[in-house]
């Protein structure tokens, strides 16, 4: 029963990152089990029905002079239909769509859960939108971020789940279980590509509420597991070691290669991933020159240059945000760098002023206010640790996740002044803070840079030119690799 | 600035119980519709006949192009926060004497306003995303034009929040996130530099 609530989550979250969003279910996830409530889509966005609401939490909604009063336990929420501001116990609040009518019921967006219903409900709601999951109670459901790739003639899996989560990896005939010590899991499966006679794996899935199964190909011979702790993660990664398939003199399972391994003693302290956005795209053109070079374009053309350096000096896996002209919402930009668990996020852009000689780059870290800060710090959870016992871990709201990295992001950005300086123009304040929406939600160092403005004559031509481009990526490049040695010097001493 | 947010909270405690009725109950008839047929709190701030004036700091781009200068001006006197809100936005929004330029793009209407708590929600018409030129730089000065036109002058605002017809948006080009309040950033405030003789 369980088993297929789950599976129908995967199939519904899958869906969602391929960007359909088609009608499904929000599944609510509380002690005393699971239920879903149904998601409309209106003006794509995904609602959920007042009453269903209601009947759900014990809510009373009343309908009176134009208003929608929704009270609980003596606090309310009031509601003005069509529109996209919400009173909750005395706050004004506002929401991402109005409230509306469809199908003869009161709907509202699904963040009303979180926005409006969560502050006055005693018991605690964590609505996680991606996976269509809402956590009712304190339960212990990890959010896992899986990556299965090719290594040498085998493969690896690797599972962070975060808060802090113990697992159980075993084997029997076909399959491998991971079994987590959790309530339930809030997880995005990815593809497997490898099929048939090649495959080590051949499909990964939910078994039940915890436990991921692996279904495993014809060429699997064994496997190796090992966890460690990063941050507020606890790092799982399964080495998948494959037999020699058709070859006769086959040598023992081949170990991954040797230089791959030992960098996981701490993700921070090298640089495997860098993700590297390439801002604007499609229709966002972004800002235009005078001689019509858009921002979309530069940012694209210096994001491919970057990327042919960087693995070229680093060796590193780098991932763009785009790799042609089509527009890409600022949200997965950020998931992409998140998902591929990048070490350093950059997002590129070229800027505009009204005045037509300010010219020069500058380097923006993330900012967040008093506000952002003590949401964040709130609700410490208290976690199992292996070995037994259990530690308090700050648990940092997902779209708030760039707090942790903010000192981080802002040596990066020292980093990449000090390489910039001396090979193209910088702006009079060349280092500074502001809530770029992009990088508030990166789950590691981060920063944006605007490499000059097309509003400058000058400026323009630099900027869709060969030379400007080259020297600019190469400052960059230098940057990532100061950034790196910072980093391996300084890893421990700061933890 | 925390005393200055205490006090803030003090004065928007007493404002919130007759608030509370003209925002919730008062709201579906006045929001959105134009000026003259609003109610309470929400009375056009320039009955002409009164011209009683206030003086406000009054942001607009700096010769670099990269900056706000602040610059006094006089304004028309609101009664009431939210009336003084809405008059310092409209003049905000209004085209400067020359050699002023706006950052915020000619033609921006303010169409609400509402103040809850010390967080101001101003609500703009959708000529303002239309209008905007490309550059977070041009977002940024844009916005931080209207915030801390509010949160400079009047110590009941703590923190704006920017609506583009009656709803939320994410950005305006891309760049800053509105989906929250602003609390106010003189990062981008320089001294004056312009023909203002001062005092
Ligand atoms: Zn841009």
């Amino acid at each position: 029963m369980w088993s297929t609530l789950v599976l129908g989550l995967f199939v519904l979250a899958a869906r969602h990152l391929a960007g359909q969003g088609g009608a499904g279910a929000l599944t609510l996830v509380a002690r005393d089990g699971r239920r879903s409530i149904p998601i409309a889509i209106v003006n794509n966005r995904e609602y959920v029905a007042l009453d269903d609401l209601a009947a759900t939490f014990q809510l009373a909604v009343r309908e009176e002079s134009g208003a929608l009063t929704v009270s609980y336990r003596g606090r309310t929420i009031v509601l003005t239909p069509n529109q996209a501001l919400a009173s909750v116990a005395g706050r004004l609040i506002s929401l991402p769509a109005p409230t509306a009518r469809a199908g003869g019921r009161w709907v509202v967006p699904v963040e009303f859960i979180s926005r409006a219903l969560a502050p006055i409900h005693d018991s605690r709601l964590d609505l996680r939108a991606a996976s269509r999951l809402l956590v009712v109670g304190d339960l212990r459901v990890p959010r896992l971020t899986m990556r299965y790739e090719p290594v040498g003639t085998g493969a690896r899996l690797t599972v962070d789940a975060t808060p802090q989560t113990a697992s159980v990896v075993a084997q029997e005939s076909g399959r491998m279980s991971i079994r987590f010590e959790a309530d339930a899991l809030d997880v995005v499966i990815p593809p497997v590509q490898a099929q048939g006679t090649t495959a080590i794996v051949q499909a990964i899935r939910a078994a039940d509420p915890a436990t991921l199964a692996i279904e495993l190909g014809p060429r699997f011979a064994g496997f190796r597991a090992s966890t460690q702790t990063v941050d507020a993660s606890t790092r799982l990664v399964v080495e998948l070691l494959a037999n020699a398939a058709t070859e006769t003199a086959a040598p023992p399972p081949a170990p991954p290669p040797a230089g791959e391994l030992p960098t996981f003693g701490g993700p921070t302290a090298t640089i495997r991933t860098i993700v590297i956005d390439a801002g604007h795209g499609g229709e966002d053109e972004g800002t235009k020159g005078a001689n019509g070079t858009m921002e979309k374009d530069v940012t694209l053309a210096v994001a491919r240059r970057l990327r042919a350096v960087l693995e070229n000096r680093l060796g590193a896996r780098v991932v763009l945000t785009r790799e042609d002209d089509r527009s890409v919402p600022l949200d997965e930009r950020t998931a992409a760098a998140n998902n591929n668990k990048a070490d350093v996020f950059l997002s590129l852009h070229a800027n505009g002023s009204i005045r037509p000689a300010t010219s020069g780059a500058s380097i923006y870290v993330a900012a967040f206010t008093d506000a952002d800060r003590s949401a964040a710090a709130l609700a410490p959870a208290r976690v199992p640790i292996f070995g037994g016992g259990s530690r308090d871990i700050e648990l940092v709201p997902w779209n708030l996740a760039q707090i942790r990295h903010v000192d981080r992001s802002t040596e990066l950005a020292r980093i990449l002044e000090h390489e910039l300086e001396t090979r193209v123009p910088l702006g009079a304040r060349p280092i500074e803070q502001a809530p770029f929406r992009v990088l508030e939600s990166a789950n590691m160092p981060a920063a944006l840079i605007e490499m000059g403005y097309l509003t400058n004559d000058d400026q323009e031509r630099q900027l869709a030119g060969a030379a400007f481009q080259v020297a600019f990526v190469q400052a960059v490049a230098d940057a990532i690799v100061r950034f790196r040695d910072v980093l391996s010097a300084g890893s421990g001493a700061d933890r | 600035m925390n005393q200055r947010r205490t006090a803030g909270v003090i004065v928007l405690t007493a404002l919130a119980a007759n608030l509370a009725w003209v925002l919730f109950v008062g709201l579906p008839q006045w929001y959105g519709t134009p000026p003259q047929s609003a109610v309470a709190a929400a009375a056009p701030v320039a009955p002409a006949a009164t011209g009683r004036k206030i003086k406000a700091r009054l942001f607009y781009v700096g010769e670099d192009g990269s900056t706000l200068v602040g610059v006094e001006q006089d304004v028309l006197y609101g009664e009431g926060a939210v009336a003084q809100a809405k008059a310092i936005i409209e003049a905000q929004l209004a085209a400067p004497a020359e050699p002023w330029v706006s950052a915020v793009p000619p033609g921006t209407t303010l169409r609400a306003l509402f103040i809850a708590r010390g967080e101001a929600f101003v609500d703009l018409g959708g000529e303002l995303m239309r209008a905007l030129p490309g550059g977070s730089l041009n977002e940024m000065l844009t916005i931080y034009t209207l915030v801390d036109a509010l949160t400079v002058n009047l110590p009941a605002v703590n923190a704006v929040q920017l609506l583009v017809e009656g709803k939320e948006v994410e950005t305006l080009a891309g760049h800053i996130d509105l989906r929250r309040p602003l609390a106010q950033s003189l990062a981008l405030v320089a001294e004056p530099t312009g023909p203002t003789d001062g005092r």
